[in-house]
């Protein structure tokens, strides 16, 4: 067992499974702002499987970039992000394409997720008196504000999926139904979680998050004991297929060393 | 918060504009800094950091400054210990991603001795950019919706005029001074930056002062041998400084990139013992060293040749 999960076969571990069901989620000729880390994987493991000309941003301000296998930039903001790329333009002009909407997918992950797929990465606890000041939202407001289709990328743990967030850094759609409209976002919203239990999706109406998919080995059980609040489960519920041997190969050349690729400790 | 528009104009108009000399050394550049400013830096996150400037801040014992930058690194903990400024605009403050939630920042904020004033990275650019146009806000469509916007008391909402649409209003942030680093300026303050841009442009253009901070002083003459490279036009700027590896340990594009045992040394003293780690981190590379150029022959020579080749590095293929 390692976090509800039973593995069918054990030649990937959690943060890989998610890095390559997060990959599959991009569609190719597609544009998506890249975060630090897994999300950055996800994105260059999509372009070397089924979406070559996926074009990957970094919010430091690039435009396609190639990344080396091996030397992926630890921040979106550094030289190493900037590596063949086509434009280097500012931060401010980066986050702009989105607001013209250029932009397909942005690509996040936050300490704590709601039933509304609102993100949390500013405070644990109380903001005024908070127990943990986390570092914030960096661009993060800004993408869910903004591109035509947010992924989330997250570890299953019941204290992440919580009812309601402390603090709503990244908006999800807000109280549901249609206050992400009524606040004044007239575009985007969450698209899909990727979790390594499953894939989760939102009720049309409602804006409830529910369940999708499972993951090979991941059962409704565990879901549900590691989520903080009532998922929509559909009757007949699919099941991903596992990551291919392809796909873990070429996961394990971009990221030898599983910096980014280590499971979460719970 | 937002300067009347005459008072923005009239510090430009005192500005002294000419063609002239700026190159200066890092006390008297810094020394244009005054207790209570507001102090913008360029770069982002570990990426062209004023670090030399930073260092030089926290020595010449500057205090209550207000510090706003797109991203804070490590040098938000030095500027929050060295007593420079218990308030902090930004978007995301830590190391990195890879080295942790800063203990420092925990400490400043949770125990309130500090403020951290919570901007998207966006809307903070569109701040600065707002005030590199001479208007009070600019209009977007991000943070509505969000915890972040009440809390702040300077971000207005407006139904849009021409189709009726909710707007988010960010206020123009005019910063009293700017400090930037560059690979090259010359003497008149002509810098041609190299790499990506962050918000460097729009924060110079919006500062009533600007401090460069450069790899190499060129000639004007390069410089007029390729006039489109020049991101920032020498009028806006009032002290140029010489200070190469002027951001170590962190990155200058094209020329090294951090100096990631440095760092890794420094989050580790700073995570294990908390602020009373970066007094002594302080105290040995800050206030220890006589010169900037003191401080770099305290680095591992190892550490930055690696960096140096790393950085040179992006013109390779």
């Amino acid at each position: 067992m390692e976090g509800g999960f039973t593995m069918t076969k054990t030649d990937y571990n959690t943060a890989e499974l998610v890095t390559v069901m997060s990959a599959r989620a991009l569609d190719d000729g597609k544009i998506v702002f890249g975060g630090a880390g897994m999300p950055l994987v996800s994105c260059i493991l999509a372009q070397k499987t089924h979406a070559p000309t996926l074009t990957i941003l970094f919010e430091g301000g690039v435009i396609g970039p190639f990344v080396e296998a091996g030397k992926l930039p630890p921040s979106t903001n550094e030289q190493r992000c900037a590596r063949r790329a086509n434009m280097l333009l500012s931060i401010t002009d980066v986050l702009l394409l989105q607001q013209r909407g250029y932009v397909d997918y942005g690509f996040l992950g936050g300490a704590q997720i709601d039933q509304y797929g609102n993100l949390n990465s500013s405070f644990i606890g109380n903001p005024d008196k908070p127990k943990v000041r986390l570092p914030g939202t960096g661009g993060a407001n800004d993408i869910a504000s903004l591109a035509s289709k947010i992924l989330v990328a997250m570890h299953h743990e019941k204290k992440r999926f919580v009812e309601k967030v402390d603090f709503i850094t990244t908006p999800g759609y807000l109280q549901g139904a249609d206050s992400r409209e009524k606040a004044g976002l007239l575009v985007g919203g969450v698209y899909q979680v990727i979790t390594h239990l499953g894939i989760f999706g939102f009720d049309k109406k409602t804006r409830r998050m529910q369940v999708e998919a499972l993951h090979p080995g991941a059962t409704l059980e565990a879901v549900k004991e590691r989520t903080g609040f009532e998922l929509i489960i559909p009757d007949d519920l699919p099941f991903t297929e596992p990551p291919t041997a392809e796909e873990l190969q070429i996961l394990r050349e971009l990221d030898p060393e599983k910096r980014y690729t280590t499971p979460k400790q719970e | 918060m937002v300067k009347p528009y005459q008072e923005l104009r009239q510090i430009i108009e005192n500005k002294d504009r000419g063609l002239r000399e700026k190159v200066m050394s890092l006390e008297e550049a810094v020394g244009i800094i005054n207790d209570g400013d507001h102090v913008a830096s360029g770069g982002c996150h570990y990426s062209r950091t004023p670090m030399a400037v930073i260092w030089e801040i926290i020595r010449q014992k500057k205090k209550d400054l207000v510090y706003s930058r797109s991203i804070t690194s490590t040098e938000g903990d030095l500027l929050l210990v060295g007593g420079a400024t218990k308030h902090i605009v930004t978007s995301w403050f830590s190391p990195g991603v890879t080295w942790g939630v800063s203990r420092v920042m925990r400490h400043y904020m949770q125990e309130g001795l500090a403020k951290f004033e919570e901007w998207s990275h966006m809307s903070l650019g569109l701040r600065y950019r707002a005030g590199a146009m001479g208007i009070p806000f600019m209009p977007t469509r991000v943070m509505m919706g969000s915890d972040l916007y009440p809390r702040l008391s300077d971000i207005k909402e407006m139904t849009c005029p021409y189709t009726g649409e909710k707007l988010a209003l960010v206020p123009a942030l005019n910063p009293d001074v700017a400090i930037l680093h560059t690979q090259r300026c010359d003497a008149y303050g002509n810098v041609q930056s190299e790499g990506i841009p962050f918000m460097d442009a729009d924060i110079a253009m919006a500062a009533n002062k600007v401090i460069i901070t450069t790899e190499r002083v060129v000639s004007n003459d390069q410089v007029r041998r390729a006039p489109d490279r020049t991101t920032i036009p020498f009028f806006c700027v009032d002290a140029v400084v010489e200070v190469p590896y002027g951001c170590l340990p962190h990155e200058c594009y094209g020329q090294y990139e951090p100096d990631y045992a440095h760092m890794d040394t420094y989050v580790k003293i700073m995570m294990g013992k908390g602020p009373d780690g970066v007094k002594e981190y302080l105290d040995q590379y800050v206030y220890g060293p006589a010169t900037w150029n003191d401080y770099l022959q305290m680095m591992d020579f190892k550490n930055v040749l690696e960096a140096t080749t790393n950085g040179r590095g992006i013109y390779n293929d």
